[in-house]
């Protein structure tokens, strides 16, 4: 029994990778929430717009590392992220323009929406296959770790190691950044107060002068720096390969809706949420346990409590479940 | 111009280019279309049955297709007599075991009220899980370890592999009705995601049970319906009357075994296109629209709204799973791997879509047009990118980038064409009556 074993290994396996998913989930999420609030439909487009501003990106992080420029330990896509942000962008505004404008001045019914970010979906999809291909895409620079685990046991002399990477240290910053900035205009700004107005209710923030098309503009922007910025990470911290960035859309929509979609809060709660269930129910305990319990008690088998091949599966039972108890999520979202 | 002309240029016209394909590349890549055509126009019209008919938005489609496709093999593959007398009693002990505990934390959920109906149900799930685990492990170990290279899972019964299509509908009917149960009653968007998680799980089932259908290692060499080419090549009778045509052996044997496969196929979309055709133009269908287009004013006319929605879930489910074994009997092997949303969820809306939702004949038209489509886009573009790189000095760089993402066309091609018909022709191009 070695409960500061027991607390390293829990923290190399199971915390800090959950911690380090939890804020892409929670980042993507907030994406799509905000869409679902203001634009008033569940954007199945989401997962590729992520997948396109990190595509940006990355093209971005060659042309700088092709002309020397490095950040030293930090990778170089931080630098490119503003570039992969505007690439973003400048999509989603062109698709608005293009796309959804229509059926806002018509007033068409969310669920067609949906059938229409479906198509927007194939065309983010088929494009950034056409550009990039469908392959894996290495991007990552700089320092591997921020402390390894050979390291960390040299230093403190305990059996298990910890390991810290750069990837995961950024992603935890970044993300309360972003996050801080995003309820910081929300809630204190002029442009921030009236999405929040136009989200609660359209026709009074109407009457009162909020130039509709002006609040869906900036929404797109902050969706498109939300979605770049996640993709950015997830793929520095994972790997870069377009048909996971649509495969992502899966969890990503599970926080959001366990939140309540519409609810910012909900989908931070919700990111986190199905991180630790998914890595959590995923992990094999045998060796926290071994250090936790006393001997007699130790377990034979990996005390795995599902296969890791029910990853994704994770996610949606934890939604279904969710939804049969509180059919808005866990914070009382909207529903439209 | 007239709805039943209008109907009948346009089917000339999938028709026409259908043939052309037998014309101009091979009547066997003809054959191939018209096949997986005729699966596609049946999955089209189960998710017409949901959506155009019932206005439910099921983005599960995938999840009842592989359901399909697992019956193939849980009918028609033989037994594993060593892996039953290994693990079978004791697995299928722990699955009743499993559904015992549902059942019990529903009754618990159900009888009890207050704090104690919560920790009781938590409680009987928890306590359930592991003793289902303690039950389901080793019985799933001892299957596994039988011959695992070749076998290790329990096979099927051994049935002729056509009684798995209506397997395959009743095994997605009865998933349909448990997803029904618990997520109808959510709001459209909800319902849509908890469709689409839904699927995954069905499709993370198959590929980590190994003991049920092999998992990742794949089932092959399923029976078939029709006879194997080789053996047609070396029948004598049958050369013959291929040289009687003016054919070889071989081109005839393909030919041959693919029209098998038409007519069988096209038996089903006929029954089923006439059973939902009779469907929509009862009272039965009246009230399905009325539902879809005025819930409320349904609901107070005195329509069990839940009761009609969980019903049409089921059958269009159902229809979908009927597709799916088809599907895997014409490929003769289940690969849990293959299914993808892309490709089994999304484009089966946009042939519903395209083709007129609402419309069973424009449902089964938009599975022929998609799927002529899907398939030819990418031969089609690659004549494009010859053309457009013509030009360009050979070895240049943007060139073979250009030729190589031909295959990306397809996606491309796919959402263009779901907006171009959202945007001018929103009812698709064989609208409601």
């Amino acid at each position: 029994m070695d409960l500061l074993n027991a607390i390293v290994a829990l923290s190399n396996f199971v915390l800090i990778p959950a911690i380090a998913y939890g804020s892409q989930l929670a980042l993507g999420a907030l994406g799509v929430t905000l869409i679902y609030g203001i634009l008033r439909f569940s954007n199945f487009a989401h997962g590729d717009t992520m997948a396109f501003g990190t595509m940006s990106a990355i093209l971005f992080t060659w042309w700088l590392q092709s002309l020397g420029v490095s950040l030293g330990p930090l990778p170089t896509a931080l630098l490119a992220i503003p570039a992969g942000i505007a690439g973003a962008a400048a999509l989603v505004l062109l698709t608005d323009r293009g796309v959804y404008r229509f059926y806002r001045a018509q007033k068409a019914k969310p669920v067609i929406l949906v059938i229409v970010s479906m198509g927007v979906m194939f065309i983010y999809n088929g494009v950034v296959r056409l550009i990039v291909g469908p392959g894996d895409q290495n991007f990552a620079d700089g320092e591997r770790f921020l402390i390894s685990a050979r390291t960390f046991r040299d230093l403190t002399g305990l059996e298990e190691g910890l390991a810290i990477r750069t990837t995961q240290a950024l992603t935890v910053v970044t993300a309360v950044i972003v996050v801080a900035l995003l309820f910081w205009f929300l809630n204190r700004t002029r442009t921030g107060k009236s999405m929040r107005a136009y989200s609660d209710n359209e026709d009074l923030a109407l009457l009162s002068g909020i130039n509709p098309e002006r609040v869906v503009l900036v929404t797109w922007l902050i969706v498109a720096a939300l979605a770049t910025v996640a993709g950015v990470l997830y793929g520095l911290d994972k790997t870069f390969k377009p048909f996971t960035y649509f495969q992502l859309l899966l969890p990503i929509f599970a926080s959001a809706i366990v939140g309540g979609l519409g609810n910012p809060i909900g989908a931070i709660a919700g990111g986190f949420i199905v991180a630790f269930s998914e890595v959590g129910i995923t992990y094999a305990w045998k060796k926290v346990l071994n250090h936790a319990l006393p001997e007699s008690l130790a377990p034979d088998g990996l005390v795995q409590l599902l296969s890791t091949d029910y990853k994704f599966a994770v996610s949606f039972v934890i939604l279904v479940i969710v939804l049969l108890f509180r059919p808005t999520g866990l914070f009382r979202g909207k529903s439209v | 111009m007239n709805p039943s002309v209008r109907t009948w240029v346009m089917f000339a016209l999938v028709s026409a280019l259908i043939l052309g394909t037998g014309f101009f590349q091979s009547w066997n890549s003809a054959l191939l279309i018209l096949n997986m055509g005729l699966v596609s126009a049946v999955m089209a019209l189960g998710v017409n049955l949901q959506w155009g008919i019932a206005g439910l938005f099921n983005v599960g489609v995938m999840g009842f297709v592989a359901l399909g496709g697992l019956a193939v093999v849980l009918i028609s593959v033989p037994p594993v007599t060593e892996a039953w007398a290994a693990g079978g009693g004791r697995l299928i002990g722990a699955l009743l075991l499993g559904l015992a505990v549902i059942a019990a934390a529903v009754q618990a959920w159900k009888r009890l009220s207050g704090v104690l109906r919560g920790w009781a149900m938590a409680g009987l799930l928890i306590v359930g899980f592991f003793v289902y685990r303690a039950v389901l492990d080793p019985a799933v170990e001892a299957i596994e370890s039988v011959n695992p290279a070749a076998t290790g899972y329990l096979g099927g019964l051994g049935l002729p592999v056509l009684l798995s299509w209506p397997v395959g509908g009743l095994l997605a009917a009865g998933a349909a009705w448990v997803i029904g149960k618990t997520a109808l009653g959510l709001r459209s968007d909800y319902l849509a995601i908890a469709t689409l998680g839904i699927a995954e799980i069905v499709i993370a089932i198959l590929k980590a049970e190994d003991w049920l259908a092999r998992g990742v290692k794949n089932v092959i060499g399923l029976p078939r319906p029709v006879p194997y080419e080789i053996d047609l090549q070396n029948d004598p009778a049958f050369v013959d009357r291929a040289a009687g045509f003016g054919l070889d052996a071989t081109t005839a044997s393909t030919v041959y075994v693919k029209l098998g496969y038409s007519v069988l196929f096209a038996a089903v979309l006929i029954v089923l296109l006439v059973l939902a055709q009779l469907a929509l133009k009862s009272p039965w269908g009246r009230m399905m629209r009325a539902i879809r287009d005025n819930e409320t004013a349904a609901r107070a006319m005195g329509k069990n709204v839940t009761a009609r929605h969980l019903q049409v879930f089921v059958l269009g489910s159902a229809i979908c799973g009927i597709a799916g074994a088809m599907m895997t009997t014409l490929d003769g092997q289940l690969t849990p791997i293959s299914y993808q949303p892309l490709r089994f969820t999304f484009l089966v809306w946009v042939m519903v879509i395209v083709g007129g939702s609402g419309n069973n004949l424009g449902a089964v038209l938009g599975g022929f047009l998609i799927w002529f489509l899907w398939v030819q886009v990418e031969p089609f573009g690659q004549w494009i990118m010859t053309v457009v790189t013509s030009g360009m000095a050979d070895g240049n760089a943007l060139k073979a980038h250009l030729l190589d993402s031909v295959q990306h066309m397809r996606l491309l091609t796919m959402g263009v064409i779901l907006l171009l018909v959202l945007r001018f022709s929103p009812r698709g191009l064989l609208p409601e009556r």
